[in-house]
């Protein structure tokens, strides 16, 4: 018998997003799935009635929540303080939490506050033979195992993309208002903002339907013996401003920024796929210039339908990666999608 | 606030990601095989994290740079070969398991206490630092763990940049979704980050720094006390390879255009 507590923060609107959403789903299916358990909710945020009343209806027996200004926003020292205290008030055995940014940072630290465990990054949770677990990949997305605890609490991070969300109907939530006292000492961080790149340079899409990789190859010498950065980076640019698409790069495009040769301007460590770089969710993606190497190709773990264009019919994609590999010049290739989207 | 630091660098070695890891199953647990004799490189991000805890140091004289390092012995041997011709600092190793099956809260403990021992260690000065998540893994779990053991309430995850400001205080950039950054300041020691990649380029190696790391990283690995890690109440049922391969169709010698027009219906299926 298991007290799990769906603990989630509210988006600035005040409103539980869509990971939030999927995290409840996957600790009611949870709850379900052991018999005699508890589903009880816990909320963070400035204010959590409307995101109370959003799941209203998600069958939990107790909404609990930490409500001021200070949980507003993310704040590992006041974070920590609600997360404890909503964990404490619950009694707790299971925590199932979306894996945002927020909820990442900061469980860990609850974990030990509790002298419970935690695993995050989990991709799916399960109650198999009336145990529950979960699972989770390891060595960078290159292989996933199936996870089991006995310690108690047990607090799992659920990566975005993994369960449907939850979208029972709304309501009117009675909220129990959890304390979570703050001294001076915790609000000696202040969150002053958030810093983003301009918005027609803002290429990191994670709810775009398309990843678009670029590889080193954009910035290699063409067949007339030059490289031809800034064509390529028109290219690309006027791709994703048609197809809203997110951008993607290998470590080896990356990294020529990183070292300021004329390169892609507009590209990032932030865009790095790979071993040493994310693991985006897309439905399909779009290799261009890439060679495919193992630490690559992690990075499409969780791309669903994926092809490429490359000058070598050797490159590594053509080794089970990828569904098709088309053998060709990506910047003709792509001024030609370009065109044909133009025209749509 | 004060101007020069004591630096915590955690970090730890990960299988050269160009191997081909595979799993097995041992009495104690899941590992990889052939694990010891993989070739192995600094984790990544802790790497990045080194690095700009020397540039830190550099930038405020009297400051020191620490790295405390849990694995096999001999590995951590190989590998700090080439890390300490990087940049200067002193190796504390503790000899124990680097895989990714080890439980993080036990590591955690094992650094915490590492650090609690190190001897002249100014709190009022301390920065905690290290990868956010490790390529084994990759929880992004440890650092936390280590800053509640030390008390440290002021923690930052995914740091891209910290910039000390003339009267002291530091600005920290966190990434967060959509490849943007949440932007704090804080303005009291101690203070801990998980770094992602920073903006650092790796340093070249240097005879000289390597030359004054040895003197400290030998004797330190000789010291390094075996720590053990029991996996207390954590089964693995299953760890295996994802198995899909693909059936890759290669297409050569189709006009450009065909492709554009191929590629253009695909992306815009459903
Ligand atoms: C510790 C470590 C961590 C790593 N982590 C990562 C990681 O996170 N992510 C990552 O991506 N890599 C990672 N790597 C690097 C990885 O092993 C590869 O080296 C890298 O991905 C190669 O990048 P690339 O494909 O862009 O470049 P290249 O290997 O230079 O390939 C360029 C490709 O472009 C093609 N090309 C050139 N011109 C054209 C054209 N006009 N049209 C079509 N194709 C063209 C070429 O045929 C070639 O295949 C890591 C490596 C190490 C050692």
């Amino acid at each position: 018998m298991e007290t799990i507590l769906f603990l989630a923060h509210t988006e600035s609107d005040g409103s539980l997003g869509q990971a939030a959403l999927e995290s409840l789903a996957a600790a009611r299916t949870l709850a379900a799935g052991l018999t005699g358990s508890t589903l009880i909710a816990g909320l963070v945020g400035g204010s959590v009635q409307s995101a109370a009343d959003q799941i209203a209806g998600c069958g939990a027996t107790r909404i609990l929540g930490v409500a001021a200004a200070d949980f507003a926003s993310s704040r590992y020292s006041t974070d920590v303080v609600a997360v404890e205290a909503l964990a404490r008030a619950a009694a707790a055995t299971i925590v199932i939490a979306p894996a945002t940014s927020r909820w990442n940072r900061v469980l860990a630290g609850a974990a030990q506050r509790l002298d419970g465990r935690i695993d995050a990054h989990a991709t799916g949770i399960t109650a198999a033979d009336g145990k529950p677990g979960l699972t989770r990949w390891y060595y960078r997305q290159r292989m996933e195992a199936v996870v089991q605890r006995t310690r108690r609490p047990w607090f799992i991070l659920l990566e975005a993309g993994c369960a449907a969300a939850w979208n029972g109907p709304a309501g009117t939530a009675a909220v129990e208002s959890v304390a979570a006292p703050l001294t001076d000492a915790n609000r000696r961080t202040i969150v002053t903002g958030v810093q983003a790149p301009p918005t027609d340079q803002q290429t990191i899409r994670p709810d775009a339907k398309l990843l678009f990789v670029a590889g080193a190859g954009w910035t290699k010498a063409q067949p007339d013996g030059k490289a031809h950065s800034v064509e390529a980076e028109e290219i690309i640019l006027d791709f994703l401003g048609k197809t809203k698409a997110s951008l993607g790069s290998t470590k080896s495009l990356v990294d020529l920024s990183g070292e300021g040769q004329a390169v892609l301007k507009f590209m990032t460590h932030l865009n790095q796929v790979g071993q040493t770089g994310s693991t985006p969710r897309h439905p399909k993606g779009l290799a261009t210039c890439c060679h495919g190497e193992e630490p690559h190709t992690v990075g499409w773990r969780f791309i669903n339908e994926r092809r490429a264009i490359n000058l070598n019919p050797n490159c590594s994609w053509a080794q089970g990666k990828a569904d098709v590999l088309y053998v060709a010049d990506a910047f003709v290739v792509m001024r030609k999608v370009n065109a044909l989207l133009a025209a749509k | 606030m004060p101007t020069s630091y004591h630096i915590v660098v955690c970090g730890s070695i990960v299988p050269d990601p160009l191997q081909t890891l595979e799993p097995v199953t041992t009495p104690t647990g899941p590992a990889l095989k052939n694990e010891l004799l993989l070739p192995a490189v600094l984790d990544p991000w802790a790497g990045h994290a080194l690095f700009e805890a020397a540039h830190l140091a550099k930038q405020h004289p009297g400051s020191k740079v620490w790295l405390v390092s849990i694995g096999p012995k001999a590995k951590l041997q190989q590998v700090m070969m080439t890390v300490a011709q990087k940049v200067p600092f002193e190796l504390i190793a503790i000899d124990g398991p680097a895989g990714g099956f080890t439980e993080s809260a036990e590591i955690a403990a094992a650094l915490a206490e590492a650090i609690q021992g190190l001897p002249g260690l100014d709190k009022s000065r301390l920065l905690v630092f290290g990868g956010w998540e490790s390529a084994t893994r990759g929880a992004g779990t440890t650092l936390q763990m280590v800053g509640e053991r030390l008390g440290i309430v002021d923690q930052f995850q995914g740091v891209d940049q910290l910039t000390v400001r003339p009267d002291g205080s530091f600005q920290v950039l966190e990434r967060i979704e959509g490849g943007r950054h949440q932007v704090s300041s804080c303005g009291a020691l101690p203070a801990l980050c998980g770094w992602a990649t920073g903006n650092l380029p790796e340093p070249p190696n240097n005879p000289q720094v390597g030359m004054l790391n040895m003197r400290t990283v030998m004797p330190a690995l000789q010291r390094a006390k075996p720590t053990k890690i029991s996996n207390e109440g954590v089964t693995f049922p299953s760890v295996s390879l994802p198995k899909q391969r693909r059936e890759t169709k290669i297409v050569k010698d189709m006009p450009p255009d065909d492709i554009a027009r191929e590629i253009v219906e695909w992306i815009g299926k459903e």
